[in-house]
């Protein structure tokens, strides 16, 4: 990782900052309150990849997205074989649900919101609270859980073999590899890594096009960044709005003894007691309600909630503090996180094989 | 007796020594630590220093040493000094991809 050296130019010293996730150097330096302007070289570590990456055996081909997307569909993995991935993340609700929590195996209420998908394949670590590491390792998860899709692996696997579709289509994506629980895990996830969103509006602007985003929207964006206004970079930090990391924001439901413990359950830190992870912005106009118990039905409910620096101060991250903003402001940021959404193609759902 | 001991890494500053016990800086800067690796004796300090705008928490549990530095922002530091020998694992709480090793002789 380079530090910024003596002799180092400006600009660069500026890109090298954002790309590795500060805006210090940037809110010091830029002009227009602390941010360049549309396509300036400085807001490039800004943009994701084209595509995300995947790890060692599993690079995606024609072959396993389309046996990926069909697992992905199928509710007949499930133990009722009648809920699928897509029943919680549903396309039509920005690979979602629309709910505040998920709802799971015989209509369960569960206690946290489903997250979406979309970019998920660019995050370093999985799930509110962290506990699976990638999306091969995430991908059989709801599968395996009682109280979600509940399967039973053993009836799915002789449904499985003894589909003569589904056989071919894992012998096309994984030849010799089997219908196993790996193989199930890698043709997930390398669907997943189709669902992305790199083509926002603000993508547009970083790359060049002013006239992307409203002028209003612009001024969300240099709130968005400034630590001394939204601070709000500090954890939803370049590339993909997240910094991967985990923190308690100070949401009603994490007063109690009984309240989530979050990432605590894993890494029993004093900071982690009722952390989460921070999710991605991006598409995130399409995924309400927001925070992982799904408390806020609005994006500006959420700017509402950080403005005043969090409901529950204990364990409270200490990135949050009450914020100096006025109503014009707040609308800014939300104008702002409304140009997160990317132009999408129109989803096609796949033919399953039924036997 | 006072001396400097220089280390290779240049991210990587003795402070201060002693004759028995050196003084080491590991910073936290763009969400990482300043090294993956560092080699000390029983009875050194390592000083962790937050060079980010944002907030970390340097965290052990490993079986030979475990503490909790808790979260601090930019430009402070906490100092551990570790006194048995053997395989150290530092993790930031916050950000969990910043992990390093700390080896005592």
């Amino acid at each position: 990782m380079k530090q910024a050296g003596v002799g180092v130019g400006r600009k660069l010293l500026v890109a090298s900052a954002i790309v590795l996730g500060t805006w210090t150097a940037v809110a010091q330096s830029g002009e227009h309150g602390g941010v360049p302007e549309s396509g300036d070289p400085s807001l490039q570590g800004w943009l994701l990849p084209d595509t995300p990456p995947y790890p060692a055996g599993n690079e995606p081909t024609e072959e396993r997205i389309a046996l990926g997307k069909q697992l992905f569909f199928d509710p007949r993995l499930s133990g009722d074989g009648n809920m699928s991935c897509a029943t919680c993340h549903n396309p039509m609700f920005g690979w979602s649900d629309g709910l505040p929590t998920a709802r799971g195996h015989k209509s369960m209420v569960l206690k946290r919101a489903t997250p979406t998908i979309v970019n998920a394949a660019y995050n370093t670590i999985q799930m509110w609270d962290g506990r699976k590491k990638d999306l091969e390792d995430q991908a059989t998860g709801p599968l395996e859980t009682s109280v979600e899709m509940n399967a039973d692996f053993k009836r799915m696997f002789e449904f499985l073999n003894l589909n003569q579709g589904y056989k071919r289509a894992f012998e096309k994506a994984y030849p010799g590899e089997g219908i196993n629980k790996q193989t199930i895990a890698k043709a997930i996830a390398s669907y997943e890594r189709t669902i992305v969103s790199n083509d926002s509006p603000f993508d547009r602007w970083i790359k060049g096009d002013k006239d992307a985003m409203t002028e209003q929207q612009v001024r969300g964006f240099r709130l968005f960044v400034d630590p001394a206004k939204g601070n709000c970079a500090a954890c939803h930090s370049a590339p993909n709005f997240t910094d991967n990391g985990f923190h308690n924001v100070g949401l009603a439901s994490s007063a109690g003894e009984n309240a989530d413990p979050g990432r605590y359950a894993y890494k029993p830190i004093k900071i982690l007691k009722g952390a989460f992870k921070t999710p991605t912005l991006r598409d995130v106009a399409l995924t309400a309600p927001y925070f992982h118990d799904g408390s806020a039905k609005t994006l500006m409910d959420v700017v509402e909630h950080y403005a005043k620096g969090g409901e529950v101060k204990e364990h409270l991250s200490p990135n949050i503090r009450k914020l100096d903003l006025s109503r014009q402001e707040k609308e800014d940021l939300v104008a702002f996180m409304e140009a997160l959404t990317s132009r999408h193609e129109p989803v096609t759902l796949p033919k399953l094989p039924l036997n | 007796m006072n001396h400097i001991k220089t280390v290779a890494t240049a991210a990587l500053l003795v402070i201060s020594a002693t004759a028995t016990a050196a003084e080491y800086e590991v910073t936290q800067k763009n969400k990482a630590f300043s090294v993956k690796e560092l080699n000390i004796k029983v009875g050194d300090t390592v000083k962790f220093t937050n060079q980010d705008s944002f907030f970390h928490n340097v965290f052990s549990l490993s079986d030979l040493k475990t503490f909790d530095l808790g979260s601090y922002p930019k430009g402070e530091y906490k100092k551990v000094t570790f006194d048995k020998a053997g395989k150290v694992e530092v993790e930031c709480a916050i950000h969990p991809s910043m992990l390093m090793t700390i080896n005592v002789e």
